[in-house]
């Protein structure tokens, strides 16, 4: 094992890969240190999705910088990554649903998003499955640049381009600990040996808070248990990623012709328990019987759970710590991977000393000693 | 060529090509590279081949490969297992 590094990664999800790719790119020496294999955790249970239709701004921004990136990917780490830009159509259900949608959508203009107000009529033009009066929509928002990527696929990306630039990863290997001296992170302690390092970067996604604890930090970060669900594959029937803020249902036709979606679990509660439910497989399977009703006819392959990293404003802690060299890149709360791109892009500026191309000082986590504004347009 | 998974037109040589290219050292990895197991049998047939092809490649053997499930998924007849002469 290396002794001695620039960055040590502890997680090989989206972002800690990412971010290896975006830091070797840049001349430092990585190590990404990941106990199971690349993507074990939220990055390999994910939805797949990626949205820019967000009702916060540093979230809205993060995703749409996010894919003009992502819209580049495949090409520049030279490996597919699946990506299909077929919109995502957002369900619009009452009065209350339609005054939060036209705020959100005229900040979203306002950043250059081409995201509209669409009628029912409408949703059933772009995805002539769907049936508004079971989905109790009114209306929708829909952004045709939304889309999803393959995230096994995006991952392994950026991880073998990462490695090509001299990066280590250590799949299988477990941080023990971290050392701290006079006030600055001095080394890693694995199951396979010490590494001498400046910067350590806690990209451990719902872990992240045992991670945090080695050097002292407490994390506000819960791990919520989330469930998802995949169909028999089929013939291409719509493009776009269909979701409910207020059902929580979330669900696509992905490259393959599989149905994948998700919804809240019945039986949801914190903690790392990880057995699927049957309550989440009938509600799941309802929900999609009034959404679109084909879908009755097709059959569930598996269903698995994952968890999501959940903060307590469902936005992303990101940046410097009181420890000196220890980096959080965590609390993605259930999109981790849509911004990925992008945050790995402003961390790897923020260690090497460059200017950010965006701030992200309020995404740190001395904003919990203030007041927050809470990301409300979450799913899953 | 050998077809191992037949539901997502996987062959032993794709197999071969992720363990020595990409490093693949469980089943999970191939199932994230390859979509092994992930079709319609959901793994009845190729998972104990890949597994074996793993075994053979890693040098780990079958038991520290297989995942933890258990078999049968679907019914199936004592007679068609246990056969007619034990074997």
């Amino acid at each position: 094992m290396e002794s001695k590094a620039d960055v040590v990664i502890v997680g090989a999800g989206i972002n800690g890969c990412a971010l290896a790719y975006e830091l070797a790119r840049r001349g430092k020496k990585v190590v990404v240190v990941e106990k199971n294999y690349i993507a074990y955790g939220a990055t390999g249970r994910c939805g797949a999705g990626i949205r820019q239709q967000w009702a916060t701004k540093e979230n809205a921004l993060l995703a749409k910088r996010s894919v003009e990136i992502f819209e580049g990917l495949s090409d520049e780490l030279g490996y597919d990554i699946g990506l299909r830009q077929g919109g995502y159509l957002i369900a619009i259900h009452d009065e209350e649903g339609m005054r939060q949608a036209k705020k959100n959508v005229e900040m979203q203009k306002s950043i250059g998003l081409p995201v509209r107000i669409i009628s029912q009529e409408e949703i059933k033009e772009i995805a002539p499955i769907l049936n508004p009066e079971g989905m109790e929509a009114i209306a929708a928002t829909f952004c045709p640049t939304d889309g999803h990527a393959n995230p096994f696929k995006t991952t392994y990306a950026y991880a073998m381009a990462a490695e090509k630039l001299g990066a280590k990863i250590y799949k299988f290997t477990e941080v023990k600990d971290i050392k701290v001296k006079n006030g600055r992170v001095e080394k890693v302690v694995t199951s396979k040996g010490e590494i001498e390092t400046k910067y350590v970067v806690n990209s451990a996604g719902a872990w992240s808070k045992k991670i945090a604890k080695m050097v002292g930090i407490e994390m506000p970060n819960k791990p919520i248990r989330k469930e998802a669900l995949v169909t028999e594959p089929f013939k291409r029937i719509f493009d776009c990623m269909v979701i409910s803020f207020k059902h929580g249902i979330y669900f696509s036709q992905q490259d393959e012709g599989q149905i994948l979606g998700g919804i809240p679990s019945p039986e949801e509660k914190i903690g790392y328990y990880t057995q699927p439910t049957f309550s989440f497989l009938k509600h799941m399977a309802y929900m999609l019987g009034k959404y679109a009703p084909p879908l009755k006819h097709v059959s569930i392959l598996r269903q698995w759970t994952g968890f999501y990293d959940v903060t307590p404003d469902a936005l992303p802690i990101l940046g410097e710590t009181s420890i000196e060299g220890f980096i959080q890149c965590n609390g993605f709360s259930g999109h981790g991977f849509m911004i990925a791109p992008m945050t790995a892009r402003l961390l790897a500026q923020l260690i090497c000393g460059e200017k950010l191309e965006m701030p992200i000082d309020r995404l740190s986590m001395e904003r919990f000693k203030g007041e927050i504004t809470e990301e409300r347009a979450v799913v899953g | 060529m050998k077809i191992v998974c037949r539901c997502e037109d996987i062959t032993e040589e794709d197999i071969i090509n992720a363990i020595e290219e990409y490093g693949c050292t469980t089943l999970a990895e191939l199932k994230q590279l390859l979509r092994l197991g992930m079709g319609h049998c959901q793994g009845r047939t190729c998972l104990i081949l890949a597994a074996k092809i793993l075994a053979r490649k890693t040098g780990k053997s079958l038991e520290e490969i297989l995942p933890s499930f258990r078999p049968p998924a679907v019914s199936v007849e004592i007679g068609l297992i246990g056969g007619e002469n034990g074997e």
